[in-house]
């Protein structure tokens, strides 16, 4: 039954893959992108990676179909044809793929107790987080404690990116407005 | 008995990807989208039960929310042809205020 439900879900992922590629209209591509990746938020469901799968879902789905409907409303809603042949970048996609199946030949298999990661150090944190740490659950106490500084870092990258984004738009729009209300200024002295 | 429910949502989802695919209208596509996010939602609640650990049910509601807020937004950008604020002209125009 599971591997029949992972045939199902792939093949509806690559059946939306494929339909986005032919798709012309940008609106059907955004909507299509966000069944994609509620697919793929569902076979990461079936691989019992429940976070990574809601992070898809919400990243995916939710806030880049909204931000690229978003940069719709800026830009045409139609896909211009391409010029060039498609020869050149099928080549290249063939290509990687088949680096990246080769590199999971060698692979541990699914759920392997002997994979490196679960023979490494993953038991050492498992056994004494407890008492070092004293926070129930591993992965936060990972995150927050022995990984502290990585994090610290991750968020202080994040917040940059954020106020930087913050500056940018809110200079855009104040000009804009300023434009606008010199336009109304102009009609209304006309009239 | 879970997996007969899990093949009949499957069917659901077919043909909600069809009418995504073919949808006429963009009409048509915002509908199998939202309906397809609800097959979702299913879909983690029946693999729960068919696996014996219903223990993810609350993250499939949290999909669902995604899916409500998603619709939303959707919806407003055929609305108003913009997602986040209008600039105050725009906003005289739509409304005439």
């Amino acid at each position: 039954m599971q591997t029949f439900i992972d045939i199902v879900l792939f093949l509806m992922l690559a059946a939306t893959a494929i339909s986005i590629v032919r798709t012309k209209s940008l609106f059907a591509i955004v909507m299509l992108s966000g069944v994609f990746s509620l697919l793929s938020a569902l076979l990461l469901v079936t691989l019992d990676a429940v976070d990574v799968a809601f992070t898809e879902a919400a990243v995916g789905a939710g806030i880049s179909t909204v931000l690229m409907l978003g940069t719709l409303a800026l830009t045409s809603r139609t896909e211009k044809p391409s010029s060039h042949s498609n020869f050149v970048p099928f080549v290249v996609v063939l290509i990687t793929g088949a680096a990246l199946i080769y590199g999971t030949l060698d692979m541990p298999n699914f759920g392997d107790p002997n994979a490196p990661a679960h023979v490494h150090v993953g038991p050492d944190y498992l056994e004494r987080s407890v008492e070092e740490i004293d926070v129930p659950n591993v992965v936060t106490s990972i995150l927050a404690s022995y990984r502290g500084f990585d994090t610290l870092g991750e968020t202080a990258v994040v917040f940059t990116a954020g106020i930087a984004v913050l500056l940018l738009i809110s200079g855009l729009r104040r000009r804009r407005e300023d434009e606008e209300a010199d336009e109304v200024d102009d009609n209304e002295g006309q009239s | 008995m879970f997996a007969v429910a899990a093949i009949g949502l499957f069917i659901a989802m077919l043909l909600v990807l069809i009418r995504l695919y073919s949808g006429p209208t963009l009409y048509d596509r915002v509908l199998a989208v939202n309906s397809f996010g609800t097959h979702t939602v299913l879909f983690i609640g029946v693999l729960g039960f068919l696996n014996g650990r219903p223990d993810f049910l609350d993250i499939a509601l949290l999909y669902a929310l995604i899916n409500f807020v998603g619709t939303i937004a959707i919806l407003k950008y055929f609305r108003y042809r913009a997602i986040g604020d209008m600039s105050p002209v725009t906003r005289k125009k739509e409304t005439g205020l």
